[in-house]
This record gives C-alpha cells, sequence and structure tokens, in this order.
C-alpha cells in the first residue's frame, strides 16, 4: 500500500514549510515515527516522523523547495508493495512495466535519489530513447496534443501510471505557457559539462530563489521578442524639485524623495496613453490591463525580488514614494506577502544604483515590457548651442517585439522623457 | 507537570548542544521529565538552517581569530551570537497536545520573557512579523526552537550584560539595521545572569503552566 507523506502544518497561522533536509532517502526502509525529514518555518525548525512503516519509495519534494501545507511530500510503500517497488527502481527503464494500480510505485523520473538540483529525470532517461518513451508513457491523445504544441513529452515528468504524461500534465504544460518554443531550448540536449575533471571547486545547492530567478529568466528569454530600445533624460527639473521640496517632503512623508516616484510617476501616466505596454499576450489574444500594477526590482543580498506598487495609477509622488520604500524594505527584511509580489503589468528596474550608465533588462513574464533606470549623474550637454552640466541619465526599455512595435515603443518613451524633463506636478 | 531548572553555567557550545540533544531524546522517550536549561556559552557565533552566510561580517578565520567560534545548527532562524553575558535557555519540553502549535509557542516564550524582564525594570515587547523581544527597537532576546515530536529544543538568549558589542560581527536574525541592547542597558543598573535567570524561571513556570523543581539529584539528571 503506498501512504502518502505530508507536509504538516505545525500551527494554526502556519499556512507553509521549508523541507530542509530528507533524513531518510528513496529505498531506505523506514520504521513509524521515526524521523524522516526536517522543515522549516519561520523561526521554527522542525523533525518530523514517518506516519507509517514502510520504505520510502519517492520524495516529491526536494531539499530547499517551500510548499503549502498538506502538500505530498513523500511517498511510503508500506510494507507489502515495498517489493515490486525495490524491483522498479532497480530496472533503469520502466520498460512499459503495465504498474497494477495498486502499485504505481516510484515513477521512473522520480526514483533515483541524489537528484542534485533538477528533479531528475534527464538521468533516468538517458539510456531510453525519447521516442520509446514517448510509446510507453503517454497516450496516443496526450501524443497529438504534444506533436501540435511541439511539446517534447520526453522533457515532461507524468503523474500518470508508471510516469506517464497524461492529459491533465500536458494541458498544464500549455497552459503555464511553457509551450510553443522549441522544446531543445529547455531540454538539456546541448549539455556543456559544468566542470572538467579534476578541477576545483564547492558544490553549492542554489537557494530556492535563485532556481527560480534562473528559470523566469531563461523562460522570459524563450517567450518574448526582446527588443531595446534607449532614451537619455536631462533630469534639471526634477534635481531641482528635489532640492527645493526635499527637506520638506522627507518631514511630512517620511521618505526621501529620490528620482524613483519621478519616473514611476512619469510610466505611470504615459502606460494610460500607451495600454498596449500595460498588456500581456494570452495565446491569440491581447489582455489590456485595466489596473496599472508597477513592479518595482529590489535587489537583495541573496537574489532579486520584485514587489508590485498595486493600483499605481491612484498614487500621487509622495503615494508612490511610501509605497515603494515600503515594499523594498518588506523585501530585504523579508515579510513579504504572496499578493505583495503577485499581480505586476510593468516593471521598473533600477540597475543605475551602482553606476550602470544602462542595462537592458529581461522583460518579467507575463508582462511585454520593462524599463531599466540607469545611473543618474551630471554630464556636459549642448543646450542652444552652448554647453550646459546637467544631471543626465539613460532610460532603456526592453519591449516583446511580438506585441510592441518599435515606433509605439519609441513614442512611449519620448512621452515619459517629456513628462519627466517638463515635470511640474506637485509633490508635497 | 513538573519541570526542572537545569543550570549548566559556562559551557562551551558544543558539549551544551550535545547534553540538550541527549536531554531532548531521554525527554522523548520520557526517561525524564520537562526541563529548563539555563546556560552561559562562549563565543560563538551560531547559524540556523535559514541562513545566510552574507550576514555574517567578517571570515570565520577573522572570526576565530578573535577567539569566536562558528557552529551550525538545527534551530529555526538566522544567524546569532552568544557570548558571556548572555542568559541562554532551552526549554525542553514535551508540548500538551493543545500547545502544538509553532507559533503559540514563540509568542508563549516571548510572553514570558517579556514578563519576565518587566519583573526587572525592562519595558519590551513583541515586534510584529519579528519574532524576539524588543525595546523600542532594540533587540534584547533571540528566539529560534527546533521541535522533534512536539518535543522542544534550542530555545532563547536574552542579553544581560552590558556590553553587546559580540553582535557587532554579525547582521543578527538576518535584519539588517537592527541593534542589540541587554538588561542592563535598558534598566540603567547590575543585573547578574542568576537574577535574570530567576524571573525568567518564574515568568515561564506561568506562562507554561509547569510547576518547576531544582534539578533531580545528580546521576538521574546525567542527560
Amino acid at each position: 500500500m503506498r501512504v502518502d507523506v505530508i507536509m504538516p502544518q505545525m500551527g494554526e497561522s502556519i499556512q507553509e514549510g521549508t523541507l530542509t533536509k530528507w533524513i531518510r532517502k528513496v529505498g531506505d526502509p523506514v520504521k513509524r515515527d521515526e524521523p524522516l525529514f526536517e522543515i522549516s518555518t519561520d523561526k521554527v525548525d522542525a523533525e518530523i516522523p514517518a506516519p507509517a512503516a514502510g520504505r520510502l519509495a519517492e520524495v516529491k519534494v526536494e531539499e530547499g523547495v517551500t510548499v503549502p501545507i498538506n502538500t505530498v511530500v513523500a511517498v511510503l510503500e508500506t510494507d507489502a508493495s515495498a517489493a515490486l517497488g525495490a524491483a522498479l527502481s532497480a530496472s533503469p527503464a520502466p520498460a512499459a512495466a503495465p504498474a497494477p494500480a495498486a502499485a504505481p510505485a516510484a515513477p521512473a523520473g522520480a526514483a533515483p535519489k541524489p537528484a542534485p538540483a533538477a528533479p531528475a529525470p534527464a538521468v533516468a532517461r538517458a539510456d531510453a530513447t525519447a521516442e520509446a518513451l514517448r510509446r510507453t508513457r503517454s497516450s496516443p491523445v496526450v501524443r497529438k496534443i504534444a506533436a501540435e504544441h511541439g511539446v517534447d513529452i520526453a522533457s515532461l515528468s507524468g503523474s500518470g501510471i508508471g510516469g506517464r504524461v497524461t492529459r491533465k500534465d500536458i494541458l498544464a504544460v500549455l497552459e503555464s505557457g511553457a509551450a510553443g518554443r522549441p522544446a531543445a531550448a529547455a531540454g538539456p540536449m546541448m549539455h556543456v559539462p559544468a566542470f572538467a575533471p579534476g578541477e576545483r571547486f564547492e558544490r553549492v545547492p542554489m537557494t530556492v530563489m535563485r532556481r527560480k530567478i534562473a528559470e523566469h529568466m531563461v523562460m522570459s528569454r524563450h517567450t518574448s521578442a526582446h527588443v531595446v530600445t534607449l532614451f537619455e533624460i536631462n533630469y534639471a527639473a526634477i534635481d531641482r524639485i528635489r532640492r527645493e521640496h526635499g527637506a520638506a517632503f522627507l518631514e511630512r512623508h517620511g521618505v526621501k524623495l529620490t528620482y524613483m516616484p519621478f519616473i514611476a510617476k512619469a510610466v505611470v501616466e504615459s502606460l494610460a496613453v500607451f495600454p498596449v505596454l500595460n498588456a500581456s499576450i494570452d495565446g491569440g489574444d491581447v489582455l489590456y490591463k485595466k489596473d496599472i500594477n508597477l513592479g518595482i526590482a529590489v535587489a537583495l543580498d541573496w537574489g532579486l525580488i520584485v514587489p508590485v506598487v498595486k493600483g499605481a495609477a491612484d498614487l500621487t509622488i509622495a503615494g508612490l514614494a511610501k509605497a515603494i520604500v515600503s515594499l523594498a524594505d518588506k523585501a530585504r527584511n523579508k515579510k513579504l506577502a504572496p499578493d505583495d509580489v503577485a499581480g505586476g503589468t510593468f516593471t521598473i528596474t533600477n540597475p543605475g544604483q551602482f553606476g550602470g550608465l544602462f542595462g537592458t533588462p529581461i522583460i518579467n513574464q507575463p508582462q511585454v515590457a520593462i524599463l531599466g533606470v540607469g545611473g543618474i549623474e551630471k554630464r556636459p550637454i549642448v543646450i542652444d548651442d552652448a554647453i550646459a552640466i546637467r544631471p543626465m541619465g539613460y532610460l532603456a526599455l526592453s519591449f516583446d517585439h511580438r506585441l510592441v512595435d518599435g515606433a509605439v515603443a519609441d513614442q512611449f518613451m519620448a512621452d515619459v522623457k517629456k513628462r519627466l524633463q517638463e515635470f511640474a506636478g506637485p509633490v508635497l | 507537570m513538573i519541570c526542572e531548572r537545569l543550570d549548566w553555567g559556562r559551557t562551551p557550545y558544543d558539549a551544551a548542544m550535545a547534553r540538550m540533544d541527549a536531554r531532548a531524546a531521554a525527554r522523548q522517550g520520557g526517561a525524564v521529565p520537562d526541563a529548563l536549561v539555563f546556560v552561559e556559552h562562549d563565543p560563538v557565533v551560531t547559524l540556523g538552517r535559514g541562513s545566510h552566510r552574507g550576514h555574517l561580517l567578517l571570515p570565520e578565520a577573522a572570526l576565530q581569530a578573535r577567539g569566536i567560534a562558528v557552529r551550525e545548527c538545527g534551530r529555526g532562524g538566522d544567524v546569532t551570537y552568544h557570548g558571556p553575558g548572555q542568559l541562554v535557555g532551552y526549554p525542553i519540553l514535551l508540548l500538551e497536545p493543545e500547545r502544538r502549535d509553532a507559533h503559540r509557542f514563540l509568542r508563549d516564550l516571548e510572553q514570558a520573557l517579556i514578563e519576565a524582564l518587566a519583573d526587572l525594570g525592562v519595558a519590551a515587547r513583541r515586534s510584529d512579523g519579528r519574532t524576539g523581544v524588543w525595546c523600542g527597537e532594540r533587540k534584547i532576546a533571540s528566539i529560534g526552537v527546533r521541535f522533534s515530536r512536539w518535543v522542544t529544543s534550542h530555545g532563547f538568549a536574552l542579553n544581560v550584560a552590558r556590553d553587546v558589542s559580540g553582535f557587532d560581527v554579525i547582521v543578527p536574525c538576518g535584519l539588517p539595521g537592527v541593534r542589540m541592547s541587554s538588561v542592563e542597558r535598558e534598566s540603567g543598573r547590575a543585573v547578574s545572569l542568576a537574577q535574570a535567570a530567576d524571573a525568567v524561571e518564574r515568568r515561564f513556570a506561568q506562562v507554561f503552566r509547569r510547576r518547576m523543581s531544582a534539578a533531580a539529584p545528580v546521576g538521574s539528571a546525567a542527560a
């Protein structure tokens, strides 16, 4: 019999836990109540005992991954079915073994434990051809759907019996937008070894955040047709306002008056004029988002996160300034709620904060554009045939050419530039 | 329920961990009653599993050169510092079913510490979302715990002595900008670890509804 092991709820107000350590490995025998894995939530670590005696058949959640409570993290096979499980995990390929319903055992992909980072399947499949797996692991309907959408079934790990890719699995993949791109691009087809024999290194597992950033960035590169346009902004008007009102602003609102809220304000106003930049692509449709929810990328010592200023169109300079500071503080103190990072429609990132002239950011999916704010510094420029010194900075817009053409992107940027250079609105 | 108060005195971190783990294992097996252990550590920086090594402000070698050990441990929370003048408490309790809530346990520990601090003349409080005990924006006690089948271990560290410069080598709890304080700093008078321990023991007993007893005779308290 198979017994699910779940992420326990360690307290009424606790909704998730991070699996920090598997004390037992796949294939290990376990006794009832013997420590099976360790979890971490907030300031609490806990050892979780096995709910039954048997053998650890399958690990569904890797170390370092955070999952909601009641998520199945592993499957135990109680004694009756253990023998069959062992037999299955010993054979390299699941050679069409039509597992009886009672013992779907370890889907071949998940069985070989050590699985350092990725959910392993690639290793297990090395011996079998993709074609064989397609045949053994999926129904004709699934194969048809896969062929239509150019999805490589062998690159998926199935939830069906014996690891078969089910109709639901493939629809989920299509839903997630992972399809529609060459399957090879995602897969480990072109594998360049990360190290040479004898090379000295220290192996450190990526954090969950690092892995998510990595996945998202590659996914975005494969999804959007990135084009960058670059504009130079004369911040003299903003600079003057900051000098005149900075102290009073800090006094009244408790936050410093930086360039960021001005840029956010200009962007929000320009997005209202060019709604195609505040949109997403959904299959063959364009979704024009009614709300402007501004993502603000925040660099952390341990990664990067993009909290979202909701309803940015309704905020004043002060409102934007406070929202940005508050979200950045929450991010740095690890206090962001899931809702704080969801629902963004356009993102601003600030690669200039360390002195970079400009960056060419990667679009934050499913958005279609992202603005990179370059460093602002005094530069000599020509005004009315005279050389003048002005605080200057570059703004780089990466946009998705699938939806946005260069002319529109440039008109949008010209509009942002005009608003910044001629800013005259109230700030206090 | 009976709870033994155990005073281990100044104990190196590794030795204290070994004793704590043994006691927790014995508690799971029902061989010993609940305990509240008080201990004072030699300087050590400990990393919880959630720790970020970037929160060590000096390389390990530099810490060691200053006589500060670095250890990883199985409690929740980020990096912290223990050293002389700090009252470290390990509650090793088998929680009753109605108390089996990790957040409740953290809040109860905070409550006992806040009340004990009030007895010592220090006004302390909780800070939403930041486990621990605070005086204004200054942190006076850190908390990080472990449950093993609802037997608790690790616990809290209450800064008692005036000197909290030991924390200068880390970003306490991974919260940049947090300043540390102590009972002596906040109360403006001299307070010994024993006085602090007595206050904590009294309030701990009330909050957790334990009847405190001195350690059992030598031999049976070997754990």
